[in-house]
């Protein structure tokens, strides 16, 4: 394929070619000379002192070369794990955020929280060593729930922590709110639980840390979302090495999904480790290490409410949450409950107030953290179950009752009362054509055929709006960001005219080898083959923010678009002095550099081969070389939205949920690869069908044990409980992006949930079901029906 | 102990434990690091070989099972020059992988499964897939891929 492939095509991946092979290099795959292997002993109690950690026995045991515990972290002034986004509370006092040593030091607050880390010849030694360490451990009283943790007399997790509250945050108009309950026809409410979550990339975590004493440099692998950032955290707040003497490089990561957006105390103990003991050092998840020490997520207890006029028409919403923040605060932690949920409950209606009150609330269970989606899925969940029970209640059917609501095209850009302003979008337009697709007007004969074969079907909707395409650093430093959240790309034109893109995001699934190919394929006229993106080394690639928040394409395939713009600008001066002509004059076109109105033209090619060869070139104004780079910080979020239907069926003698049909049409605004973004809407739809109906982290009341803690136990969708999806794009192109994209990473996420669960709630209307929480598992559903039908029977 | 077999057509000797499992032999000891493992429950099907022409768990197996036999791994499945397996060909034409861990795994299950059924209906497929965890397609586009690779397979053979 020596040609051009630009916007709008389907070229298949670049990226397939070493994985289709086993060709990949994920960070378990490599070797580094003289490597060491580290393991973690882990808290097996939930709240503890640590009385005594005596690690001699496992010293002497064969092959082992260090163990390393909490107390010689601190001595060697190691610090604790930093938050990358800090919030403040009402009362406008900060959260309180708490020491986060990478080893437990004097408590373990959670199980898994790691005790000692021992580094041997071989994992084997590492892992027998480990099992020799003697901890005197004094436990204590553990509490896992919110609500619980807020209960006077609840187990303190920190001792200078009041009540367990990092931080009361509200946002919105409270008094506006109030003044329109009480004008109310009617008010909707209800109280949910967004399930907590364990994301599951299928890659475990890993890392290796690697110290050469010749230069003083840090090299660390990681199976990372977002290498400089690590870089910058780990180098500046933990290990205090220097950025220049730190080089942090994620190679191919098998999936993220949030995951790994944050930094991990591995991180630091292999880095650190290896500076100590001059050999590299490496460590490999575990699944069911992963499941006790990667970043959960979700995990909210809500009431909310909607205030709605006698025509059904939306007039305030009021909710409060109760979020988990686990042990500790992950690194974004505390932003994810507050920042991405509240200002996205207006979902895409009009709701003229707004007033949301979360608590961040710390808990004896692993952090909580971003996870697809990342509180725009609560909050939508949030949103979609009132405006059904309004619905319901009011006898309106649901779909109507969402158009009287929406926002119509006409009205964007729009500002809601909770912060954000949507740029452009078409909710109608996507909820029309998923009604037409997903044969609503069929349904009721679909039900009555599955109710004559004895099963109820019920029929749901969700419409979403999201916010992507992290972010605007000025809004977002504001909110409490301790970070930029723009983005870097650089294009480096050799004298062949082929072209290597340097791009600061990561790519771990989402196709950017492919995507950002074709961008610049487009604008430079390059062909598609002569393109190659390099991403995930901080010694390769300038700077960059990572990958999450489906902001990869929006923010750095802007960056990408302006570095090439660039690099056309110093083209077209390049060819101005040979063709002698005034840079005005000069167009480029189709890969060409041309006179206006005239056939003298160089080629791209051409114009690349003499800046690094300049016999003809304007040396006296212009530096030879062709190589460009652009930082890019967005103005606004980007707003990707749709309308999802799901069709389900329920069993009642075992209370198995069937997903018979489920269809989307979504808005990302401009598609540069249709194919890819159909995949990211596939498996985005995929892990929120996960969440309706399988996937619950569970965790032992009084004990603190996680009993979810393998795949035996979380159970994560497979492939024959997955319908065929049929999708549709419906796109308006942002107003604001360069080419006009949105993001679709997260899409799939935010909109299935509550529309799964919304057909489950319309499934059992028959037994007077108005809420179900999620997972709705055979054993949930079956109570349900059972409890519901002796109710009805009672009555 | 000491072992040999075939691997992806060559032979190789080895030593090992007793307790060695073939996914650490094979990745550890002969460096071949397109057999992933994912999860340490045999669920996820990442690490699946094929031993003596039927896919394993390489994680559930013990390397000396192996003795005299014949493993082939992903590597194991393009022609020397590069060029893809049917089965290879078709996930890349249909999408059929994004980040790329469960993929060698969905491969040596997906030849296995043409092997006992070469016209496999979606739902034989998607059975068939019960053993192999993907996060990122929702299994859509490796069903499809499955599919035509499966047709590929026929005619090629």
């Amino acid at each position: 394929m020596s040609e051009v492939i630009g916007i709008g095509a389907s070229p298949k991946r670049k990226e397939d070619a070493r994985f289709v092979r086993g060709r990949g290099t994920y960070v378990a795959d490599i070797k580094r000379p003289d490597m060491l292997v580290g393991a973690f002993l882990r808290s097996p109690h939930a709240h503890a002192y640590l009385k005594s950690v005596d690690v001699s026995d496992a010293l002497a045991a064969p092959g082992v070369v260090a163990v390393y515990t909490g107390e010689d972290l601190k001595k060697d002034n190691v610090g604790g794990l930093p938050v990358g986004w800090g919030i403040s509370g009402k009362d406008g006092n900060p959260m309180k955020e708490p020491p986060h040593p990478p080893i437990a030091v004097g408590k373990v607050r959670y199980v898994g929280d790691a005790v000692a880390f021992v580094v041997a010849e071989t994992t084997d030694q590492a892992e027998a060593a480990a099992e020799l360490i003697r901890v005197d451990y004094d436990v204590l009283p553990a509490v896992v729930g919110v609500v619980d943790a807020l209960r006077a007399g609840a187990p303190a997790v920190y001792d200078d922590i009041e009540d367990n509250l990092c931080c009361d945050w509200d946002l919105g108009d409270a008094a506006a709110v109030e003044a329109a309950f009480r004008e109310a026809a009617h008010v909707a409410s209800v109280e949910l639980v967004n399930n907590r979550l364990i994301g599951n990339p299928l890659e475990p975590r890993a890392a290796i840390g690697e110290y050469n004493f010749a230069t003083g440099q840090y090299t660390l692998w990681t199976t990372s979302q977002f290498p400089h950032v690590v870089r910058l955290l780990m180098g500046e707040f933990v290990l205090h090495i220097p950025q220049h003497k730190l080089r942090v490089v994620a190679p191919d990561v098998g999936g993220g999904f949030g995951v790994k957006q944050f930094h991990y105390a591995e991180e630091a103990i292999v880095t650190w480790a290896a500076g100590k003991l001059g050999r590299p050092v490496k460590w490999v998840a575990r699944r069911s290490e992963g499941f006790i020490s990667d970043a959960h997520g979700r995990d909210h207890v809500t009431e909310a409410e909607l205030a709605v006029d006698e025509n059904g028409k939306f007039l305030a919403m009021r909710v409060k949450t109760l979020a988990n923040m686990g042990a500790y605060l992950s690194t974004f932690g505390p932003n994810i409950p507050t920042n991405l949920y509240a200002p996205l409950l207006s979902g895409v209606y009009r709701i003229p107030a707004i007033y949301c009150e979360v608590k961040c609330v710390f808990t004896n269970t692993v952090p909580v953290d971003a996870y697809r989606g990342a509180g725009r899925p609560e909050a939508t969940f949030v949103v979609e179950r009132l405006v059904d029970l309004a619905a319901r209640e009011m006898g309106i059917d649901k779909i109507d009752i969402r158009r009287r609501n929406m926002i119509p095209k006409e009205a964007y850009p729009y500002q809601t009362p909770v912060i954000v302003e949507y740029d452009s979008g078409d909710p109608m337009g996507c909820l029309d054509r998923a009604e037409e697709l997903a044969d609503v007007a069929g349904f009721e004969a679909r039900r009555a055929e599955a109710a004559a074969r004895g099963k109820f079907r019920g029929l749901g909707v969700s419409t979403y709006v999201e916010a992507c395409g992290l972010a605007p650093s000025r809004l977002a430093i504001g909110l409490g960001a301790r970070s930029g959240l723009y983005e870097s790309a650089t294009v480096r034109v050799h004298p062949s005219g082929a072209v290597t893109v340097l791009i600061g995001t990561h790519n771990h699934g989402q196709g950017h080898e492919t995507t950002f190919a074709q961008i610049v394929s487009q604008q430079l006229g390059v062909p598609f083959q002569d393109i190659d993106i390099v991403f995930g080394d901080t010694d390769r690639v300038q700077h960059g923010l990572g990958t999450y928040g489906s902001r990869s394409l929006v923010v750095g395939g802007a960056a990408l678009s302006r570095a090439g713009d660039k690099v056309i600008l110093k083209g077209r001066k390049i060819a101005a002095h040979q063709l002698e002509a005034s840079v005005d004059d000069i167009i480029f076109e189709n890969g060409e550099f041309s006179v206006a109105g005239t056939d003298r033209k160089k080629t791209f090619k051409e114009i690349a081969g003499s800046a690094y060869v300049p016999g003809n070139y304007p040396l006296e104004t212009l530096e030879p070389g062709l190589e460009e780079q652009a930082y890019y910080d967005p103005i606004n979020f980007t707003y990707p939205g749709g309308a999802h239907f799901a069709e389900i069926e329920i069993d009642p003698d075992t209370g198995i949920v069937t997903l018979e049909r489920y269809t989307a049409v979504d808005d990302v605004g401009t598609i540069i690869n249709p194919m890819i973004v159909e995949g990211q809407l596939h498996g985005g739809i995929v892990q929120g069908i996960g969440q309706a109906l399988f996937e619950h982290g569970v965790y032992d009341q009084s004990s603190g044990q996680l009993l979810s803690g393998s795949f035996m136990d979380y159970c994560m969708p497979r492939a024959d409980n997955m319908p065929q999806i049929v999708l549709e794009p419906h796109s308006t192109p942002c107003a604001h992006t360069p080419m006009g994209v949105k993001g679709c990473g997260e899409c799939g996420t935010i909109g299935s949930p509550a529309a799964v669960m919304s057909a489950v709630v319309d499934a059992l209307k028959p037994l007077g079901v108005s809420h179900v929480d999620m997972p709705a598992t055979p054993n949930h559903i079956w109570n349900i029906i059972r409890n519901s039908r002796a109710q009805i029977a009672a009555e | 102990m000491e072992i040999g077999f075939t691997l992806n057509g060559r032979h190789v000797e080895v030593s090992c434990k007793p307790s060695t499992l073939l996914s650490d032999l094979i990745r550890e000891q002969l460096s071949l690091t397109g057999t992933h493992v994912g999860c340490d429950t045999s669920q996820c099907g990442a690490c699946v070989v094929h031993l003596n022409g039927d896919s394993v768990k390489s994680c559930t197996v013990l390397a000396v099972a192996a003795d005299d036999g014949e493993v082939r791994t992903v590597e194991g499945l393009c022609a020397v020059d590069g060029t893809l397996h049917p089965m290879q060909q078709a996930f890349h034409e249909n999408h059929g992988l994004q980040c790329g861990f469960c993929t060698p795994g969905m491969l040596m299950s997906a030849i296995d499964l043409v092997k006992h059924i070469p016209d496999p209906t979606e739902a034989e497929i998607r059975e068939w897939l019960e053993g192999n965890i993907c996060r990122c397609t929702g299994y859509q586009n490796i069903v499809k891929s499955i599919i035509a690779g499966a047709a590929a397979m026929r005619t090629a053979s």
